[in-house]
Parts: structure tokens; sequence; C-alpha cells
């Protein structure tokens, strides 16, 4: 199953050129710099936009053929736009409804109460949307386009419009979406830590074209992508928890290249994680130090290595076949002689639990 | 106090106008809902002939509906040959001459407040599978409840102060084509003006007060909004 996109379109002196296929699971991030035409590609593939010759496929849907093109309200999909868009006639129950009751009750599999209860608005019900902060309109939007059982979700910046603090607000209801929600999702984004915390594939787009797109692990990590290049570069990794350390309070937790420790956290064992090694944090030792403060060491095959522009380098390691980065000096990799194939160890001076 | 002819007047003169407003929403809305959304080169065509009655002397228009209207006008020899009483110097002839004269008046603040809600809602509403004609009365149509109470008293008020048109193509029946701005005209040619004053007054008032009721209206509006 998989989403399948081609569009061609002319807007003033903008152009969207894209070719598009990506799995029909999992959150997928559109991720760009501003103007580079990721809103305008969602908007296509809501029909909110429409071109000639386009083309889209989600899974076994054809939205769009050469003589066909359905139109966005007959489309199974859930938007929601990147400032909040809450109907200013209705209350947020009205909002809420408003969708559900055009839904035929034998497509309804998600029901308003288990889309209010998934973004915690429950005490929000009989107010207008301008009584609501900003962050509590966006969960009503994002509750609303739930509400509707899409057969795919939309999502278009939906934090963008937030302060940091409202941004962190609605990250824990969004991620648990992921869990939750079979559907897929695509997720437009600027902003690397949330693409970082959600994604499960990576869309690269710039001046209206896709420059790369694949698994959301080998994305951040290709050497010749810039996201591995960006001074927040870093590497995802999947792991398990696999054990608690009561006497010292931390968490263990497995990955296929051996054992991460952070302080405690009150998830089950078996619990799936994914943890965020920055480029930066990560160091290199040849020999397996053992006098060392640092709990997080694994050993590593140098994989790749390019020069940054200043007195840098990337270095891309895989550790049990789990890709690694890591930002040192020039000199540091000249005298350790640092050079693909050769083993190392890797030590990971910080990690980030993501979810 | 009110003499029966000039009550008649009155009456004839709120019907009038309640007629001609409720044939201007119904006109008028779609019309406006085009216009504040079309793309069309030459939109501002249709625009300027919607606006001309604001400008052009209602004499002028008067004259004009009267030629059209009468036996050997277009309108008015089609409806002869149709079998069809003539249209001028009767109430249907007021009613078409006062729904073009007043169009601008329902029109443009209904163009306004549907421009002024924008794509996004409509789109929104789109997302959450509303077809367009849904879109149009469960989103735009709330969304611009100010803009048609604005168009409806602004049209009916409007029709209320009809003079040159009427006086062209109505000429001065009473009870069928005779309105209070013709009773009034008629009543200080005869030196009576105690009914003058009488009907004069009962305009100002009435006028005075749904201008009041718009003005409230749309400042409560426009403080409920976001």
């Amino acid at each position: 199953m998989s989403i399948e996109a081609r569009f061609h379109l002319a807007r003033g002196d903008f152009t969207l050129d894209v070719s598009l296929a990506i799995p029909a699971r999992g959150i997928s991030a559109i991720f760009g710099p501003s103007g580079c035409g990721k809103t305008t590609l969602l908007r296509a593939i809501a029909g909110l936009e429409q071109c000639d010759n386009g083309l889209l496929k989600i899974g076994e849907m054809n939205w769009q053929t050469a003589h066909h093109f359905v139109p966005t309200h007959q489309r199974p999909l859930g938007y929601v736009f990147q400032e909040p868009s809450l109907f200013a006639h209705l209350d947020v129950q009205g909002n809420l409804e408003y969708g559900v009751k055009r839904v035929p009750a034998t497509e309804r599999k998600v029901s308003i109460s288990k889309a209010i209860e998934l973004l915690g608005i429950g005490h929000l019900l009989q107010r207008r949307s301008d009584q609501l902060s900003g962050g509590e309109r966006q969960r009503v939007a994002i509750a609303r386009a739930l509400a509707v059982s899409p057969r795919i979700l939309l999502l278009d910046e939906p934090l963008a419009a937030l302060d940091q603090a409202r941004k962190q607000e609605i990250m824990p209801y969004l991620e648990s979406l992921h869990e939750e929600l079979e559907i897929p999702v695509i997720y437009v984004s600027h902003s690397p830590d949330e693409v970082a915390r959600l994604a499960d594939h990576l869309v690269l787009m710039d001046a209206g074209k896709i420059t790369a797109s694949g698994e959301i692990r080998d994305m951040l990590t290709r050497l010749d992508l810039p996201l591995a290049h960006d001074s927040e570069a870093g590497a995802l990794i999947e792991a398990v928890v696999a054990g608690h350390d009561d006497d010292y309070d931390l968490t263990y937790l497995d990955f296929p290249g051996g054992r991460f420790t952070v302080t405690r956290k009150s998830l089950p064992i078996g619990h799936a994680a994914r943890l965020r090694v920055a480029a930066r944090d990560v160091s290199l030792t040849l020999a397996h130090q053992v006098d060392t403060s640092i709990l997080n060491i694994f050993p590593a095959t140098i994989d790749a290595i390019t020069d940054e522009q200043s007195a840098q380098v990337t270095v891309r390691l895989l550790a049990g076949g789990t890709p690694v980065l890591s930002r040192i000096t020039r000199k540091s990799a000249t005298l350790l002689d640092l050079k693909p194939g050769k083993r190392v160890h890797v030590q990971a001076k910080s990690v980030a639990l993501l979810s | 106090m009110f003499t029966n002819p000039d009550l008649t007047a009155l009456l004839l003169t709120l019907k009038l106008a309640g007629v001609t407003t409720l044939i201007l929403l119904l006109l008028g809305t779609p019309l406006a809902w085009w216009l504040a959304r079309s793309r069309w080169r030459f939109k501002f065509l249709l625009e300027a002939i919607v606006a001309l009655p604001l400008v052009l002397p209602p004499t002028v228009l008067g004259f004009y509906l009267l030629i059209a209207l009468g036996p050997n006008g277009p309108i008015g020899g089609l409806m002869a040959a149709l079998g069809g009483s003539p249209l001028a110097f009767s109430f249907s002839g007021l009613v078409i001459g006062s729904v073009i004269y007043s169009m601008p008046f329902v029109v443009q603040p209904l163009q306004d407040a549907f421009r002024a809600i924008g794509r996004r809602p409509l789109e929104v509403a789109a997302t959450l599978r509303a077809s367009p004609l849904d879109r149009f009365f469960s989103v735009a149509m709330p969304l611009a409840r100010s803009g048609f109470l604005t168009a409806a008293v602004l049209g009916f008020a409007h029709t209320l102060g009809e003079f040159g048109v009427v006086l062209m193509i109505g000429g001065n029946i009473p009870g069928e084509t005779q309105v209070v701005s013709i009773a009034i005209y008629d009543h200080v040619e005869g030196m009576e003006y105690a009914q003058a004053h009488w009907l004069s007054g009962g305009l100002l008032l009435l006028s005075f007060l749904m201008l009041i009721m718009v003005y409230a209206i749309n400042r409560r509006f426009r403080l409920v909004k976001p």
C-alpha cells in the first residue's frame, strides 16, 4: 500500500513539479524551507489546488487521474490548516459535529468522544473559538479532522502559528496519534525537531521539487543531504525498554548496536522508544574507554566522512547496522587516522528520549 | 393625523419596500456571491452596472424604464404579446423599477460580507465533506449574517424614499402606485403642510429606527468576532 502523487502546477512565478511515492502508513513528513511548495503539495493532495494531468492514488483510492478529479468534499481525508481555522459561528461542539454529520453512518469509525478524548478537549465543548487559546483551537481543529474518520490525515504545519509553550502542549497529542491511528499521516513542517519526533518517512523539498525521499533514520544521517550537515544534526535510534535500575534510578534501552542508559523514565519494559543522539554530543575513541563517566559507549564502523565548512567533519557510523552521526574536529579525525571501514568506539554524551 | 388616502399610500410604500427587498435578497445573494468570488477579468463591468443607480438621477432611470416597460417597449411589448397587462403605471412596474434602483444597496453589503469571509472557512468546510451548496448555506450565510441584515435594511429603507423612479413609471394612482414620497409632494403642492408633516415625520422616524438597528447589531457582531 502506498501513496503515489504526480503534480505539475504553476502559480505566478512558482512552479510545483513533483512525483512522489510514500508508504500509506505511519507519519510522512514533508520538510523544506518556507516557500518551497510544501503547503501547495499538501493542498494538491487534498484537492484544494487543481492541476491538469495530475495523478493521485491513496492506497486503492484513485483521487485524481488523467480524466477524473474527485472534489475535496468527496475525499475521505482530514485536514488541519496552519492557522487554527475554527468556524466562528459555531461553538467547539458544533465545530466537531460539522464534519461528522456529513459522513455516512456506515463510514464512521472514530467517534466524536474518541476524538475529544485523544485531544483532551472535553472541558471546552461549549466555548466559542474566540474564547480559546491558540493551542486549544488547534487541538479542536485536529479533533475535528479526526472525527470525520479520515482515511488519511493531512497536517499543514499545525504548530507553526504557536509559541514554544503551546507547541509543547500539543506535541504529546500528535505523538499519541502516531501510536493510536492506523491511517497514514502527511505532516508538513519546516522544524527539524518536529520531524525527528514524529516522522517515520521523510520527503525533502526545495524550490517546488522533491530532492529526496526515504525512511527517516536514513534521511537524517545521509551525508549527501543537508540534514546531516545542520548544526542540530543527529541520528534517530529506535530502541526498546529493557529494564530499570532502582538503585541508580536509570532506564536501559536496547538497540541492535548495544544498550543505552538514560535517567529513569516510567515506561513499561518492552515499550518502543525513539532516541535522538545529536552529532555534536558524540565523540569517537579508538580503544574502548573504561575510565570515563560516559555510560553510552558502543562499538561502530565508520561508514563515511565529510568535511564541514569550518574546522569540523561529520562522521557517519554504523553501530549494529544503526546509523549514528558524530561531529568532531578535522584535527581529531586526522590524529586518529579515521577513514571508512575503521572500527572505533562511539561515546554519546547525552541522549534525548523523544517518545 | 393620517387621512385614509395617506394610510393607503403608507401601506403601499411598505408593501413595495417589502416585496422589493425580498426579491433583491433572492436575486442579489447569488449575484453578490459570484461577484465576491469570481476571477473573471471583466467582472468590473458588472460591478459598475450594479452601482449605476447610486449616481444616476432617478428620473433618467425612470425614463428608460418607462420606455422599456411601456406597451411599445421591449419588455412591455413582450408582456402585451403574452396577453399580460402593461407594466408601466402598475404596482408590478414599480417593483421592477425599485429592484433596479435599490440593487446596489443590497448587492454591495452582501458582496463585502462574502469577501470578508475569505476562502479559508469554505476550504475547511470542503475538507469536512460539505458540498459547494452545503458550504454556502452552512458556512457562508451564517458568517455573512451581518451583511444580510445591512443589505435588507438598506434595501428596504432606500425603497421607502424612492421618488423620481416612481414618478416616471408609476404616476400617481392612489392604491396602485401612489407611495408616501409622492403623497408628500402632493400635500406640499396643495399647501396641506400638516399632513405633509405627519407623513414626512413618520418616514424620517422609520428610516432612523432601521438604521439604528443596523448599526447597533453590526457593532455587536463585530464584538463577537474573534
